[in-house]
């Protein structure tokens, strides 16, 4: 074993722990901490694919984020009123139920993965996080005049929805169903890394004119890496909204995107825990430092800032070396 | 729609495109000469505001905020340059863009900090207050106006610096090859500090003169910066001329689009949703402009790369 798979081990022994320390302490809040740290790690395990294999910065991963969100808040509010969500030509009704909900908002997520890609991947560099950020932003402001579900002001969710075999408004059944899918997702990106798809992607990053010569296509590569990201952090938008019963266009703004992104440096770009790492740290900070001062904000930008200056390589990186060489 | 209405918004149209340029400007500068994004541009145009306001409200001398807001903004700007930025000339775009998220934090919770959450208020001075006609018959705000004059002066005064001075040559020898201008003597850092300030000072600048016509508050940079990014990338990241055309393209597509567009939806949908599609969608439309020139000319109207 390596150094970072010890202090992943770790990682997940802490995040199995803090929940079991919260119940022995009485304090039930901190499970809702915990979910929303294993959502947000979500959101980071899908940017990290796009961002830490296939080195595609996108700022704009706040759409998908939003995407999944809206997906959630549509189908529950039209199964909230009875009221159908089209009826001609096929009668689609909104749902109640998570499973549904998951899939709709991930083949939506990766629909419009799909098409921001397909769009954004013909730039590279700068140009391309500045097309992400604008795309992220259309959909912002076509939420805010989109009067149907809530326009600026949001659209509540009454009742969590249902997750067959579980009560999903008992915090701790929802917990331990966000980190059931953060389970799947870490494995999924583990097992993407270092399938043949995986390698393919991280070598286009590293030298796109190589992938090219033996015959690979890194376009398609990079598009199928940014398709598979954003339906992961789609999936996340739609826990998030679920954890909060709450659906605004704040998710689709350019603050999200900087946060998810955050999340994954933090923790340490390209490594397989880096999100999780970040996300934990994030919540932790905006809980300890936002007891401390209303101002939490400042010491956020103080701690990042040292991170970018300093350790580079984010949390993992520092704790773990370079040995695995994610260069 | 008559044709007073639609001068009128013209005029509006070219007035927030003037003041774009302005923060476009140093963002395709800084970009252009030493290679970086910064994201914290709108924190200056902010500071530059409050500056001004501050200023106003203990003097009362409108001349002298608009000074205070220069002097802020590039006080601010060569300060965070010589502490932070100058660190990250040699780092990849996902650092630069992090460390400067980093610092709009910093500052803008810094602001909020020292001035409190409350926006400030700035008023037009008595002697540019009240509208003018203008010929044609054209009422318009004389306020407005001042700004759009005082913008293009602005302009053509930061066109003949790049184009006539030495530091103009200096700057776009910059742009040309870093190397090649340190070996010939000039002092790399020292013109780096000095084209972050002037960036810096043009958007604190821009960020007290819109300031007079709205509110001064914290976050009003963002939604200037990330405007300001779509003209810089639009015009194409590194010229000057290029982030003139795209302010102008995106001020007037932005506030044209959102008159235009209710009243074209309502020729063939109800009033309310006429208002509801057209302003989404006027909102929408220079991010789709962005997009499509972006997909045209993956580098911009004026871009080399």
């Amino acid at each position: 074993m390596t150094r970072e798979s010890y202090i992943n081990a770790g990682l997940t022994f802490l995040l199995v722990l803090a929940p079991f320390w919260a119940w022995s302490m009485g304090q039930a809040y901190i499970l809702t901490l915990c979910t929303k740290v294993a959502i947000l790690a979500l959101a980071g395990v899908g940017l990290n694919i796009a961002l830490g294999l296939g080195g595609l910065v996108s700022f704009g991963h706040a759409a998908f984020f939003g995407i999944g969100g809206y997906a959630m808040g549509i189908l529950a509010s039209h199964a909230q009123t009875f009221d159908p969500i089209m009826d001609w030509p096929i009668l689609i009704e909104g749902t109640k139920s998570m499973p549904m909900i998951w899939l709709v908002a991930m083949i939506t997520s990766a629909l419009a993965a799909l098409l921001i890609g397909a769009l954004s991947l013909r730039t590279s560099g700068v140009y391309f996080i500045m097309i992400t950020l604008a795309f992220g932003q259309m959909l912002y402001y076509f939420t805010i005049g989109w009067p149907a579900y809530g326009g600026e002001d949001g659209l509540s969710i009454y009742v969590r929805n249902i997750f067959p075999g579980l009560n999903t408004l008992v915090p701790v059944q929802f917990l331990i169903l966000s980190y059931v899918i953060l389970g799947f997702a870490l494995l999924f990106s583990a097992r993407l890394s270092r399938a043949p798809f995986g390698l393919a992607l991280t070598a286009a990053r590293q030298n796109a004119d190589r992938v090219e010569t033996v015959g690979i296509a890194p376009f398609r590569l990079r598009l199928v890496a940014f398709v598979i990201s954003g339906a992961i952090t789609g999936l996340a938008g739609a826990l998030f909204a679920d954890l909060n019963r709450f659906i605004s266009p704040t998710m689709f703004s350019w603050h999200t995107s900087g946060e998810i992104m955050i999340f994954v440096i933090l923790g340490g770009v390209g490594r397989l825990y880096g999100p999780v790492a970040g996300a934990a740290l994030f919540i932790l900070l905006e809980h300890l430092l936002g007891g401390v001062s209303d101002y939490w904000k400042i010491f956020l930008g103080v701690l990042l800032l040292a991170v970018v200056l300093f350790a580079r390589g984010g949390l993992i990186g520092t704790l773990a070396g370079r040995e695995v060489g994610h260069g | 729609m008559t044709f007073l209405l639609f001068a009128e918004q013209m005029l509006n149209g070219l007035q927030f495109g003037i003041m774009l340029f302005l923060m476009a400007a140093g963002l395709t500068l800084v970009f252009g000469v030493m290679g970086l994004i910064n994201l914290a541009h709108g924190s200056l145009y902010m500071i530059g505001a409050f500056a001004a306001a501050a200023v106003a409200g203990a003097t009362g001398s409108f001349v002298l905020a608009l000074i205070a807001s220069l002097a802020a903004a590039a006080a601010a700007g060569a300060l965070i340059e010589l502490t932070v930025i100058r660190r990250l000339y040699k780092r990849d775009h996902l650092d630069q863009v992090l460390a400067t998220f980093a610092l709009i934090l910093i500052l803008s919770e810094g602001t909020r900090w020292v001035f409190g959450s409350f926006p400030l208020y700035l008023d037009v001075p008595g002697y540019l207050s009240g509208p003018v006609t203008l010929p044609g018959g054209i009422q318009y705000p004389l306020y407005r106006l001042a700004i759009i004059v005082a913008g293009l002066v602005v302009a053509v005064g930061l066109f003949a610096l790049i184009a006539r001075t030495r530091i103009g040559i200096q700057i776009r020898a910059g742009e040309a090859d870093r190397e090649m201008i340190a070996a010939l003597g000039i002092d790399i850092s020292r013109l780096y500090t000095l084209i972050f300030a002037l960036g810096a000072a043009l958007a604190g600048l821009a960020g007290a003169l819109v300031g007079a016509i709205q509110s001064v508050q914290v976050g009003m940079g963002e939604s200037v910066l990330i405007l300001a990014f779509v003209v810089i990338v639009i015009g194409g990241i590194g010229s000057i001329k290029g982030a003139l055309v795209g302010a102008l393209l995106v001020g007037m597509t932005d506030t044209m689009g959102g008159v235009l567009l209710p009243r074209f939806f309502a020729l063939f949908l109800d009033p309310t949703a006429a208002t509801a599609v057209g302003a989404s969608l006027g909102s929408m439309l220079i991010y789709i402009m962005m997009a499509v020139v972006l997909i045209m000319r993956p580098s911009g109207l004026y871009g080399s790369a």
